[in-house]
């Protein structure tokens, strides 16, 4: 919503300056956007008169002229534009100043040979517009050496507040003026047009065909003739109010009833009588009705619009916008003057179907004071008769009034008790009838009257937010929120921090998180099993971003795509976020998932550089599983992972018939599917899988036994077939007298010539830590036994010779 | 009888003066089995007693002085040879150390961490929802019906409809976590409510997906003194600004009433935005107290419950806080952002280390 600061003086008798009017608009909830004051950014540029203009001598095209502007001797100043001519009042920019549409700060200079002190300037060199066929023409009158700003009628300061969808009164200069002069501002003028009766029968009567259930589309619609109008352009004050607002004035008509919807949010439609047929029916559309509209387009329109229609067909979309056969011109001296309520709901559904944001839906959507109908008429007909002349018909009218009168209760402790502020009972009362409120103090309670152009006042709590806008948001103390605990309640749900765990742990191992949509494309998301149609978006932004996510690692896949394509093969990412089954609740849940492509980590003098492996993914996943709070010493590990990882290199850890997580090198043709030119591995975790832990009674370690004797390290080289799994060996291994063997870990795999056809060699490290006593050589040589008879008995093998 | 004296004067030169190779030899010819003065030693038995003792103290002393020159002596010969050894030993120090891999943090991670780290010393607990919610939830319930004009703003991205022709949505604000613990546990209520939302609108300053932080406090005499005290201490917290200027404006959303946004001072001077006392303001989110008819949707009774909700984009913050310029770039992974713009894994903000890195 936009306004100039004098337009608004036209309802507020202030002396207030500008920045204290701004201040106080965003502090009552009516936010300013910009202020633009074009007499500051415009002041170095005046009028001037062109006293003389001759041809160049060295260039066709310019002119040299000189320039009255008001100073004791014309300047020179040479000007390329064609209807720079002797005698015209322009706009001068001289030399020192600044041109906001080209960004240039002037200086003396010389064109061709010709000095040149200055320039004319174009609406585009103004920063106005985008026109630069020629300079601004000012008019004959104008009084040369004063400011251009002024002479074009644009000084005034220019305020654009962003309204709120509940402020449909403030769409309106007036109501703005109003909640200013009730914060404080100034004094509401008062503004009442007459109230004309007309001294003849409209020969167009309104009419309104709807059925029942669509009464509401427009409850009331009022009009009236006008014959022996002129409608030539509108007075100087009209066209600079609209000008500064950004509308470029068009004729007095159409311009008197822009005026009117902004300055007292009271949209209105001038129809040229000449060109109606019969009278004006507001009714629904027939499906596939056309209309040639205002803006030059062509709408189709459907049976839920509400049009205005005469004999011949739709003239006009209610509340939205006229039609251009019906529209007037300067040749028109008989209208039809248009006042109509319209149905919110039912006009915003129309403007975005048809997909108009006019000035009139801006208002009936929000909703217009009901009571406009009549007193929008007679400001209209005062504004007409006033600068088009003519005569006035007798109102003719269709529908009731709805009824918009209704109590609302405040009791004057809610006021604090609510909004943290006490302000007295008296004060309660005075900015409620400040607004238009017609309240009456019930001792306890204010009972009141909501205004006709407040329709979003409902309940006690707007009235309280009412009080405290216009008091003061700054006014109310603030008070600290304190915690109702001593000791700390734990923000974050157990779920919440094995995430948080897995996160820190996964950037520890050199991953780097990223977060990615949780949207995907069909066609990849099929490549990691998407299969539920109910996951489709209906309205997705692109077919690349059409599913939800059955996997994040497609996402962290792409990405390493890109990475690569920017010339970043070797990466690492992980995402801890949703991954999505269905659309019930409890099917969306949280995973770790990360990726390594390309190598594992950077190119070292000292180490051999080698592609990231599944063994990467392996340990990934189980940092993410420790941080996590897994018991990972008990997990079974399977060969089983999903089909878009390595079917042989690929591998998944359960806890009994759960699966925590699976791992491995990404399946060659996934890789391909995905244009991934590199080597990839990737882990799953599914976080929500992980169980919570035993919840402890005390924060108390068990207690620590530390054997005095010294372990001892005893190796074993096993010559296995090949398809022995290397675990197997460590499990019977670590089954045999449990108490001394410490640790079992494997430290090589061989499976060169030496060992034979099928055949491989695995070499582990056994602890042993003596509790009781120092180990004899035979105790020692007795546990070797069981050792090598427990991992013969398990896997077949034999102790490498 | 030899001049002992000078016998042991010469024998502490050639001590002196041997070498590693000679060092040896020279203590077995003197000090070994039948070395010079261990023979002398055994010969003091076969002088008369009366001489046997000063020989006897002569010799040992000759004894012990030459063990301790030979020890010495080897001593400096062996520090010798090191040095010499250690001088040809240097390494290349400009070579790089061989480094761990080094993760990061996401900077919207890092951002929520930050959130609850300050909202937890206020009481709130981390709340959740689903992302795919019900239109009653996201909407309705909110006091925003089917033909409000607050839902066209919303551009809401729809599922297929079910066999009643119900849609689900996903969810455009974290609000409807708001519905969902109110419907499920009964006051007091002091949660923060950090998540994914959506919304079908992509272009410079919009992403499809984003994350939002909403809050909550019902019970029974919280208003917007509380609301205020509340989010200053956030703000000031958050942006690491003693004296951040902070106002509330009157504004409007249908779940809230009375309505306010919240902006923070700012300077603007130069071309460069800093956070703090300045000319300028910027909003930073809304926030309100819960409409009474939010609180009847959800089965609390609005004449014994009130309290307030806020909400704030929590990349919008992470973009003022740490000065990142584009919202589009959270999302594309890009390995030079996340590096340039992410946290250290370790660096887990808490209210002791201060919030600011």
């Amino acid at each position: 919503m936009r306004f100039t600061f004098d337009w608004l003086k036209e309802h507020l008798d202030t002396q207030q300056p500008l920045a204290a009017v701004v201040e106080k608009l965003s502090m009552i909830g009516l936010e300013v956007e910009t202020v633009e004051d074009r007499s500051k950014a415009l002041a170095p540029l005046r009028t001037a008169h062109v006293v003389s203009a001759r041809q160049h001598p060295d260039a066709d095209r310019l002119q040299v002229c000189m320039i009255d502007c008001g100073e004791d001797d014309p300047v020179q100043v040479v000007c390329g534009a064609p209807n720079a001519r002797a005698g015209m009042k322009a706009v001068f920019a001289p030399v020192g100043s600044y041109i906001p549409g080209i960004d240039v700060t002037l200086k003396t200079s010389k064109i061709r040979g010709q000095e040149s002190n200055g320039m004319l300037l174009s609406e585009r060199e103004m920063g106005l517009s985008e026109d630069h066929e020629g300079i601004v023409e000012l008019l004959d009158s104008t009084e040369v050496g004063t400011s251009a700003a002024a002479a074009l009628g644009i000084a005034d300061p220019v305020i654009e507040i962003g309204l709120t969808p509940n402020r449909q009164d403030c769409a309106g200069i007036r109501g703005i003026a109003r909640d200013l002069s009730a914060a404080g501002l100034g004094t509401l003028k008062s503004v009442q047009a007459p109230e004309i009766d007309g001294g003849f029968e409209s020969p167009i009567k309104w009419q309104r065909d709807f059925s029942t259930g669509s009464q509401d589309a427009c409850p009331l619609v009022v009009g009236r003739y006008f014959r022996g109008v002129t409608n030539g352009p509108s007075p100087r004050w009209l066209q600079d109010r609209l000008r500064a607002i950004g509308f470029r004035p068009i004729s007095a008509l159409v311009d008197i009833t822009n005026y009117v919807t902004f300055d007292l949010a009271r949209p209105l439609h001038v129809f040229d009588a000449a060109t109606l047929a019969g009278n004006l029916t507001m009714r629904l559309a027939r499906q596939g009705e056309k209309l040639n509209a205002l803006d030059g387009k062509e709408y189709t329109l459907d049976d839920t619009i509400t049009v205005i229609a005469d004999k011949i067909g739709v003239q006009a979309i209610g509340g939205v916008m006229g039609g251009t056969s019906t529209g007037v011109d300067v040749e028109t001296t008989e209208i039809f003057l248009e006042v109509a309520l319209f149905d919110p709901v039912r006009t915003a559904t129309s403007g975005r179907k048809l997909g108009i944001l006019s000035d009139a839906r801006y208002r009936f959507e929000r909703g217009v004071d009901p009571e406009s109908a009549y007193w929008g008429a007679h400001a209209a007909t005062q504004l007409i008769l006033d600068i088009c002349g003519g005569e006035a018909s007798k109102l003719t009218v269709a529908g009731d009034m709805p009824s918009w009168q209704r109590e609302v209760v405040l009791r004057k402790s809610r006021v604090l008790e609510l909004g943290g502020l006490d302000v007295s009972g008296d004060e309660q009362v005075g900015i409620l009838s400040d607004l238009g409120f017609q309240p009456v103090d019930e001792g306890e309670k204010i009972r009141t009257t909501v205004p006709s152009w407040r329709q979003d006042i409902d309940g006690e709590a707007d009235l309280v937010e009412e009080v405290l806008r216009i008091s003061g948001y700054d006014q109310i103390p603030v008070i600290p929120l304190t915690r109702k605990h001593t000791v700390a309640v734990r923000a974050w749900s157990s779920s919440q921090r094995r995430e948080s765990a897995a996160r820190r742990a996964l950037a520890a191992r050199g991953l780097t998180e990223a977060v990615t949509f949780s949207f995907m494309k069909r066609k990849t998301a099929d490549l990691f099993g998407f299969s539920n149609e109910r996951l489709v978006i209906d309205n997705p932004i692109s077919t690349d971003l059409d599913v939800m996510r059955p996997s994040v690692l497609p996402n962290l896949l792409d990405a390493a795509r890109r990475n690569a394509d920017r010339g970043y093969t070797d990466v690492g990412l992980f995402e801890i976020g949703p991954k999505y089954t269905g659309d019930a609740d409890g099917q969306q849940v949280t995973v770790a998932a990360g990726i390594r492509a390309g190598n594992y980590g950077a190119r070292h003098w000292c180490n051999a550089v080698r592609p990231a492996d599944a063994w990467d993914a392996k340990a990934d996943a189980l940092a993410a599983l420790e941080a996590s709070g897994a018991p990972v010493n008990n997990l079974q590990i399977t060969d089983d992972a999903p089909p878009w990882f390595h079917p042989g290199r690929s591998g998944c850890f359960h806890l009994g018939a759960t699966i925590l997580a699976s791992f491995g090198d990404i399946h060659p043709k996934v890789l391909r599917e995905m244009d991934l030119g590199t080597n990839a591995v990737g882990f799953v975790v599914n976080l929500h899988n992980v169980p919570d832990g035993k919840k402890k009674s005390s924060s108390t370690r068990p207690f620590l036994e530390l054997s005095p004797f010294q372990a001892v390290h005893r190796d074993f080289a096993f010559v296995v077939a090949t398809d022995v799994a290397a675990g197997d060996i460590v499990r019977a291994a670590s089954s045999v007298d449990r108490e001394i063997v410490a640790d079992v870990s494997v430290f090589d795999v061989y499976d060169g010539e030496h060992v034979g056809e099928d055949k491989k060699s695995i070499a582990i490290s056994v602890t042993l830590q003596p509790v009781k006593a120092t180990l004899t050589d035979e105790e020692i040589s007795v546990v070797e036994k069981k050792i090598t008879d427990a991992v013969q008995k398990r896997t077949g093998g034999i102790l490498r010779g | 009888m030899v001049d002992l004296d000078q016998f042991r004067a010469d024998l502490l030169a050639q001590v002196a003066t041997a070498d590693s190779s000679t060092l040896e030899s020279l203590r077995v010819s003197v000090l070994g089995k039948s070395g010079t003065v261990t023979e002398m030693v055994k010969g003091i038995g076969r002088l008369p007693p009366a001489e046997r003792r000063d020989a006897g103290k002569t010799l040992n002393k000759i004894k012990n002085d030459l063990t301790k020159a030979i020890a010495s002596r080897l001593k400096f010969l062996e520090a010798a040879i090191l040095d010499v050894g250690l001088s040809e030993d240097k390494i290349d120090l400009t070579l790089p150390a061989r480094a761990a891999m080094e993760g990061r943090i996401h900077p919207i991670s890092q951002t929520v961490d930050e959130m609850v780290a300050i909202f937890c010393e206020m009481g709130f607990t981390v709340a959740e929802g689903p992302h795919i919610e019900s239109d009653f939830n996201n909407f309705t319930a909110l006091n925003i019906p089917p033909e409000h004009p607050a839902r066209q703003d919303h551009d809401t991205f729809y599922l297929p409809p079910d066999e009643y022709g119900d849609r689900q949505v996903l969810r455009t604000h974290t609000s409807p976590v708001q519905i969902r613990t109110m419907v499920s546990t009964q006051p007091p209520i002091r949660i923060i409510v950090p998540g994914r939302t959506f919304r079908a609108d992509h272009d410079a300053t919009h992403s499809p997906m984003f994350h939002q932080v909403e809050g909550l406090v019902i019970d029974e005499t919280t208003h917007m003194g509380h609301l205020k005290g509340c989010l200053i201490e956030f703000c000031r917290a958050f942006f690491d600004v003693e004296s951040l200027p902070v106002r509330f404006r009157p504004s409007y959303f249908p779940f809230t009433e009375p309505s306010a946004e919240v902006d923070i001072g700012c300077s603007r001077e130069g071309g460069r935005l800093t956070i703090g006392a300045g000319a300028d303001w910027l909003e930073i989110l809304g926030c309100g107290m819960v409409n009474p008819h939010v609180l009847k949707n959800c089965g609390i009774d609005p004449n014994k419950y009130q309290g307030f909700a806020f909400g704030m984009g929590i990349e919008r913050a992470a973009m003022l806080k740490y000065g990142i310029p584009d919202l589009r770039t959270f999302y594309e992974s890009d390995i030079r952002w996340l590096k340039h713009y992410g946290f250290m894994a370790l660096d887990m903000p808490n209210v002791a280390d201060g919030l600011v890195r």
